[in-house]
């Protein structure tokens, strides 16, 4: 009786001073508004919305250790003897931003590690970015009201890339060199100013003194400033919008249900903050990465088999390897499409492509409404098969950027494996996109099937007059809602090519354009079922049952199906089988 | 930063229906929504032995991850860095090992732990929250427009052309400055990307050791990487990245074979020395070193992008997507008998650029 | 005379006699008859020779003619090339790492367990070397590398990255050539061997001569890949030393696939229990 007062006491003490602090700040920054709201703001509940987050958490890392990096980093590409502790190495003549790589690997306790995470994390940062908004386009949650923090997200991936590749040439190894001479053909291959470009970037001739310095601010000031901004504007625009969340029961366009931010989402978001650093630093501990002592200082002269870029850059090396060696000469000047085409326009036309699609989409369908329940990628079979032609010939571009490791290590013709690329860039995607489309239609058939006539089980029973039908076992209502609560898209149609009074109606030519990409968008969707159609079939399974019993087979009838589990009506009972409780 | 902050527990009979700003999507579902589920509790809700174990587990996880970082911490002074005179565990260097899995595991731990103290022990009822549409209602959205409009009406932006029209150019304006700011960046090209240091007399010799060549050195198939003498005769003149700036460029690979396999466009006819011959080592797809070189078929891979070149015939593109033939650097023997270059280059060398031609 | 010696028979000395001229005679008809890889010292070069041409006949001719003039088929097909002039130092790299008898024509030759032991080598590069003026077998002072102080590590890397980085990649694993053939791995392989190869030039792999890479500065080379080969990995697991190709597919893998499982459970909501809170 006593403790538990003195336990009531010490509570209010607890909640008294909780007051005071609220109170205190509120008095001077007024924040008890604006934290009576977000506090408890929910968030619902699915793995594949923490996808951004390994991104967020990622940033952080390469900021912490980024910092701890740049106390030792020298940016400079004055020439130095080398005298560390790396034997191997010493007596050789390098770059001082070189010499303080190799410096901060040996002679700082933790300095390898801490290089290690921030690379480990930079490759984390811009693959999560990447599944994130793969996430993000194939649940269709780019839609209205969110264009413009997909386009952030799309500025953010794009900068990440920048950021990352300005950081793996910093260090001036051989591997970081040998990219930045690429980098500067690529610059060269700008038509007109080209050379310029490379002459203003690189302070004169290549590999020049200023470089390095230079590279050093864009990747630890202005790129950095510029990430941080935006993820502030991606993370308001977040808690603005609400999240989106998975259609289902309860779950509508109009509310979002899950968990409050306090305490449930501060522990899960922070706890996976500590998993994402602790798996990193487990990663920088046990997998070397960038072993920059092995490459050697950077040299004009010197090459090693196997350059490559990081991963996010493969798919343009490997871009830069399958393109034909395009070159135009007119009038004495130089344009390089072998170069110019996968090194430089290759980027921009993917982010374009990327940056307008919802747009684009938008225009097709003619949706002009908010969406805030995600589509699952079946039922918008047209963007899935996009995206997965999209993700197809990132990946043919991906190998192809590997094509001289895929050679070595599965003995295959490095020539043999360019010639398939050249053909397969351009034929798997569109195989990806047909095959894609149609599995999605067929999924939704299957949906359709599943809600109308129940799920398959398995058994097969035979009827008295000898044939044989597989049981059909109800869904539950929830499962039953879920796969039939989906928009129904309708394509757009055409006005008519003229008023009644037969002048043509204006801008008719982009209508009809209009009308038939929608068709071809949504055309073939199979339809969901209606709820007379779901009546009907329960019925039917009703009567089936029956038919079962007066010795109609099933088979004769289609008379196993039926679709939803219902309180009374129809159940597996019927045909013997056990019918389990099931969650409501 | 406008919310409803309307919250609602399931079960309480609403389905989700609620504050309806936003018009439902498509048509009329077959099935009408069964709300959200009835909340189940969990075993840790029930069972005070298992809520106890939960704790425990949890403040076990952060007890763990506490001695993680002191471990890294012992770990930190334990082990030494330097590659000779550093540990080594399972064949790896100790002191990374055991920093980042101590460092690692601690983390790892407190994540894990606050995790499965939220899954567990946090109440875990499914709140309902409203939305509203992304748009201000019609008045608000009204009366921004008026208050913009009644500002620039104040402003005379509109009335006041001349005042506008001078604003605006003196804005565009400066945008020059900006750019021409940036002018010291670099020198103009000029005609550093068409030359390097190689003329007419000057000895090749051996990369790194900087030994000339004599012809009777060099057998069939040899490969010499090799570079121009003055960078050995004359390094005082390269220091730094001057030596790179120019290597960048005059890099060059020296190789045998013999004559009759040698196929020499007319005007290269006494490009070579009995077969040798030299041509410039930076690939003119975009600048990687090539020296890839296969002795039987004559050929140079390079090792970036596979561009594949003929060394027998004058340097041709075999393969791959550069365009340019391998530019060639004429050979002869000096008075002493060392291999010379007979001139510079004669066609710019590395990656095309516009004002190549 | 007959019966002198039948008389003697039994002298007690007798039996020591016939085991003593046993003995002699078996010691003369075993100097006499046996295996010549017992003492090669005392042999003439000229036999060394006459018994590599017999190995030669049987073992090489097929592909590289019967006077080791080459085979090059009417169409132009390189069967085996000539061998005259290669020296005893490619044919001890070719046929002591066993690239050498190939089973048939092909675009290259890889290593594989050896064929013929060392004496055989021995003749075989004897004979070769008999047909023309080529490189020989190297001193193991060129090749020992036990020694090598860090100054001639450090130069020997130098040589390394400048000469065989581009084809053998940076940590010595090997890289892929046009056509389908490579650069093999130096891992493992004996110093002679990599002397030999540097000096020879086995198949696609270009001639560096001792002029123009001086022995020292390849017994420095070969300290630098020793070094390579039994380096301690100072970051962790090595990944297979093929850049950033294998470090992004861990990082996929492991990295990416660890966090995503770490989501999944995160946003799983667990088990349910089966009754309510009392």
């Amino acid at each position: 009786m006593s403790s538990s007062t003195a336990a009531r006491s010490k509570a209010g003490a607890a909640s008294r001073s909780t007051a005071g602090v609220v109170t205190w700040l509120d008095e001077r920054l007024g924040i008890g508004a604006l934290t009576k709201k977000q506090l408890r703001k929910v968030f619902p509940d699915h793995w594949s919305f923490m996808l951004g987050e390994i991104a967020l958490w990622s940033f952080v890392i390469l900021l912490l250790t980024g910092t701890f990096l740049s106390f030792w980093f020298k940016p400079s590409m004055a020439e130095v003897e080398y005298m560390g502790s790396y034997a191997n190495l010493r007596g050789l003549h390098m770059s001082e931003a070189y010499a303080s790589t190799l410096d901060l690997s040996f002679d700082v306790r933790g300095g390898l590690l801490m290089r290690q995470m921030h690379h480990w994390s930079a490759n984390l940062f811009l693959a999560s970015m990447t599944i994130h908004m793969l996430r993000v386009f194939f649940t269709g949650a780019f839609r209205k009201p969110r264009e413009l923090n997909w386009m952030i997200g799309l500025a953010l991936l794009m900068l990440g890339i920048i950021e990352g590749f300005a950081g793996y040439s910093l260090p001036d190894d051989l591997l970081s060199g040998t990219g930045l001479r690429i980098a500067q053909g690529l610059m060269l291959s700008i038509p007109v100013v080209g050379s310029y470009i490379s002459f203003f970037v690189f302070g004169g001739e290549f590999p020049g003194d200023d470089f390095i310095p230079r590279l050093y601010t864009v990747h630890v000031l202005l790129v950095p400033g510029i990430l941080l901004a935006l993820i502030t504007a991606h993370m308001l625009l977040l808690v603005y919008h609400k999240h989106t969340q998975f259609p289902g029961p309860g779950r509508t366009n109009n509310n979002v249900v899950g968990f409050p931010l306090m305490p449930v989402y501060m522990a899960k978001a922070g706890g996976f903050f500590f998993i994402v650093f602790g798996v990193t630093a487990l990663m920088g501990g046990l997998l070397q990465i960038n072993p920059i002592w092995m490459y050697g200082p950077y040299n004009p002269a010197e090459v090693t088999a196997g350059s490559q870029p990081d991963w996010y850059m493969g798919w343009l090396e490997g871009g830069l390897r399958i393109m034909p060696n395009w070159e135009t000469n007119l009038w004495g000047y130089t344009l390089s499409w072998n170069v110019l085409i996968p090194g430089v326009l290759l980027l921009g036309v993917l982010f374009a492509l990327l940056a307008f699609y919802p747009f684009i989409e938008r225009w097709i369908t003619g949706d002009d409404r908010e969406h805030h329940l995600l589509e699952r990628p079946r039922n918008a079979p047209t963007r899935t098969a996009f995206g997965v032609a999209g993700m197809t010939a990132y990946a043919l571009l991906w190998i192809a950027g590997g094509n001289d490791i895929l050679a070595y290590e599965f003995g295959l013709s490095l020539n043999a494996i360019t010639y398939f690329m050249r053909v397969a860039i351009f034929v798997v995607p569109v195989l990806a996109f047909i095959i894609t489309r149609r599995w999605c239609l067929s999924l939704q058939r299957h949906d359709r099937e599943v809600v109308l006539h129940g799920y398959e089980t398995g058994v097969i029973v035979r009827s008295p007059d000898g044939s044989y039908a597989e049981i059909h076992r109800p869904i539950n209502p929830v499962r039953a809602y879920e796969l039939t609560m989906h928009e129904q898209h309708t394509p757009v149609e055409a006005p008519a090519a003229s008023d009644a009074n037969g002048v043509p109606a204006p801008a008719q030519g982009k209508e009809r354009l209009r009308s038939r990409l929608s068709h071809f968008w949504y055309a073939d969707d199979v339809s969901k079922p209606t709820k007379e159609e779901l009546e009907a079939a329960a019925h039917h399974a009703t009567n089936g049952s029956h038919a079962l019993e007066d010795g109609h087979g099933p088979a004769s009838g289609n008379g196993a199906h039926l679709g939803i589990e219902t309180s009374g009506i129809v159940g597996g009972q019927d045909f013997g089988l056990e019918q389990k409780p099931k969650a409501p | 930063m406008s919310d409803d902050g309307q919250h609602d527990t399931p079960g309480t009979g609403s389905n989700g229906a609620g504050d309806n700003s936003l018009l439902p999507i498509g048509p009329q579902e077959p099935l009408d929504n069964p709300g959200v589920p009835e909340h189940q509790p969990r075993p840790t809700d029930v069972d005070p032995a298992l809520e106890r174990r939960a704790e425990r587990q949890v403040a076990a996880m952060f007890v763990v991850g506490a001695v993680m970082a002191l471990a890294f911490c012992v770990a930190y002074f334990l082990f030494d860095p330097h590659p000779e005179t550093g540990e080594t565990a399972l064949g790896v260097g100790a002191s990374n090992l055991a920093l980042g899995v101590t460092l690692g595991l601690s983390l790892l731990l407190i994540g894990l732990g606050a995790i499965q103290w939220a899954r567990k022990l946090m109440a875990d009822h499914e709140m309902i929250e409203y939305r509203h549409s992304a748009a201000s209602t019609v008045e608000d959205r009204q009366e921004a427009i008026a208050a913009f409009q009644a500002g620039s009406e104040e402003s005379g932006l509109g009335r006041r052309k001349l005042i506008r029209n001078s604003l605006l150019a003196s804005m565009a304006m400066l945008g020059l400055p900006a750019v021409v700011l940036l002018r010291d960046l670099g020198p103009l090209p000029g005609v550093k990307l068409e030359q390097t240091v190689w003329r007419r007399g000057m000895r090749v010799v051996s990369d790194v050791s900087g030994r000339a060549i004599r012809p009777s050195e060099v057998p069939i198939g040899q490969l010499i990487n090799a570079e121009p003498a003055v960078f050995f005769e004359h390094a005082e003149e390269f220091e730094g990245n001057e030596l790179l700036n120019e290597k960048a460029k005059a890099a060059v690979i020296v190789v045998r074979m013999p004559p009759e396999e040698y196929t020499p466009y007319p005007a290269r006819r006494d490009w070579d020395v009995e077969g040798i011959l030299c041509y410039s080592k930076i690939c003119p797809h975009v600048g990687c070193p090539i020296s890839l070189y296969e002795q039987q078929t004559h050929h140079v891979l390079c090792p970036c992008h596979q561009s594949t070149f003929d060394l027998a015939n004058n340097g041709v593109v075999l393969f791959g997507p550069a365009s340019r033939n391998l530019p060639q650097l004429p050979l002869g023997v000096d008075g002493e008998g060392y291999l010379i270059a007979m001139s510079g280059f004669q066609e710019p060398v590395g990656a095309s650029f516009w004002e190549r031609g | 005379m007959v019966r002198k010696l039948s008389t003697r028979r039994r002298h007690p000395l007798a039996g020591f006699v016939v085991l003593l001229f046993a003995l002699v005679v078996a010691g003369g008809l075993y100097s006499a008859f046996r295996p010549a890889v017992a003492d090669e010292s005392g042999k003439s070069d000229a036999q060394l020779i006459a018994e590599g041409r017999q190995l030669y006949e049987v073992g090489c001719a097929s592909c590289h003619g019967l006077n080791a003039e080459g085979i090059i088929t009417e169409r132009g097909k390189n069967i085996g090339p000539p061998l005259i002039g290669v020296g005893a130092a490619a044919v001890d790299f070719q046929v002591s790492t066993g690239r050498m008898p190939m089973a048939r024509p092909d675009t290259q030759a890889p290593d594989k367990p050896r064929t013929y032991d060392e004496g055989e080598v021995d003749k075989l590069a004897a004979y070769i070397a008999s047909l023309g003026p080529g490189p020989a077998i190297p001193d193991p002072e060129y090749y020992d590398v036990s020694e090598a102080t860090d100054e001639q590590i450090a130069r020997g890397g130098e040589f390394f990255r400048t000469n065989c980085t581009a084809c053998h990649n940076f940590a010595g694993v090997g890289g892929a050539l046009p056509e389908g053939r490579y650069a093999p791995s130096l891992h493992g392989v004996e110093p002679i061997h990599i002397y030999e190869a540097m000096l020879t030039g086995p198949q696609q792999m270009p001639v560096f001569s001792d002029e123009v890479l001086t022995p020292l500065q390849k017994r420095d080379v070969i300290a630098y890949i020793k070094t390579l080969e039994d380096q301690t990995a100072y970051g962790g697991l090595e990944l297979g030393s093929r850049g950033p190709v294998g470090e992004g597919l861990w990082g996929w893998t492991f990295g990416i696939g660890a966090l995503v499982l770490a989501a999944v459970w995160i946003a799983n909501n667990g088990v349910r229990a089966e009754r309510k809170k009392p």
